[in-house]
């Protein structure tokens, strides 16, 4: 076993067990650190895939961001100990068929060969920034800009939600 | 030979066994003996009162909810300024429009105060003739004096 595959393993290791303590603990203060591992493994997997500027994105946004607006949330919540998080079995048959469906492609894709898609090779630097940087500025100036709308989108439908929560 | 990442992990490392290992030493050798006051929560030598919960002020969430877009707009910028010097004034432009857009969502909350921090107003204490000292909550012009 190469050292590649130690540091792959036990970052998966990392990832599926704080998962777990997401998803099983019942306070979700625990459940929300926990999720900050969960994050941070998953960001090193993407380390491991040679893609390391979604790394680094996952990082900045979801440790750095989105993890911090969670907990926030967690904070302004009256309950936190012992929070009941299961629902009852609703809705048994089409939940069947979805995790059916997404649990046969994620088994297809990991057993088959990807076309036409370049395998990096292991090891040596590679850093996907610039190739990004080019492809946006070039190819897809079109999606970067609609990316802009979108996110002015987002951040006026947030203010606008939070407004309406403080008024009332 | 060693890539980027393998120096990161080993930083990663690094610190993890430094604190970890400064625990362990710690909880080695120190001498066990607690007491109820020991176990206490510390808060500044008083005698602790009440929960330690607080609810946060929903300001903070706001706040952090905005961060949230202007972090994805950071992210953004880091493969333009890897290829900037290379596309020239295009590039440039085509910053300029994304962060415009953006800009205009910024001018928007600013200007609807959602960045505004509602303080909630002081309580203080006021004589009034025949009534005695009773709470009231000042005036905005009031505050302003």
């Amino acid at each position: 076993m190469q050292l590649f595959d130690v540091v792959f393993y036990v970052f998966a290791l990392i990832t599926i067990l704080s998962g777990c303590v997401v998803v099983f603990s019942k306070n979700i203060i625990y459940a929300a650190f926990s999720l900050l591992f969960t994050f941070f493994g998953v960001a090193a997997l993407y380390v491991l895939l040679h893609a390391d500027f979604l790394a680094v994105t996952q990082i900045l946004i979801y440790v750095g961001g989105i993890l911090v607006l969670l907990l926030f949330g967690v904070m302004l919540t009256n309950n936190v100990i012992s929070v009941e998080m299961k629902t009852g079995t609703i809705q048994a048959i089409p939940a069947l068929i979805i995790v059916a469906i997404v649990a046969g492609t994620l088994a297809g894709l990991s057993y088959s060969t990807w076309k036409g898609v370049a395998v990096p090779a292991p090891g040596g630097p590679q850093t996907t920034t610039g190739t990004l940087g080019q492809m946006l500025m070039t190819s897809y100036v079109i999606p970067f800009e609609i990316a802009s709308v979108v996110l002015l989108v987002a951040l006026i439908g947030a203010a606008m939600t939070a407004r309406r929560h403080r008024n009332s | 030979m060693i890539t980027d990442f393998g120096r990161v992990l080993i930083f990663l490392i690094v610190g993890v066994v430094f604190v970890a290992g400064g625990l362990i030493v710690a909880w080695l050798l120190r001498p066990n003996r607690p007491y109820p006051s020991k176990l206490a929560t510390y808060e500044c030598g008083e005698v602790p009162v009440g929960d330690t919960r607080v609810r946060f002020n929903v300001r903070f969430y706001v706040v952090a909810l905005i961060f949230l877009i202007f972090d994805v707009e950071v992210v953004f910028l880091f493969p333009w300024a890897v290829v900037y010097k290379n596309l020239g004034w295009f590039a440039f432009i085509e910053m300029l429009v994304f962060l415009g857009m953006l800009a205009v969502g910024y001018a928007y909350v600013w200007r609807k105060g959602d960045l505004d921090w509602d303080k909630p107003a002081p309580k203080v204490p006021r004589y009034e003739k025949g009534i005695g000292v009773q709470e009231t909550r000042m005036t905005e012009e009031e505050i302003a004096v």
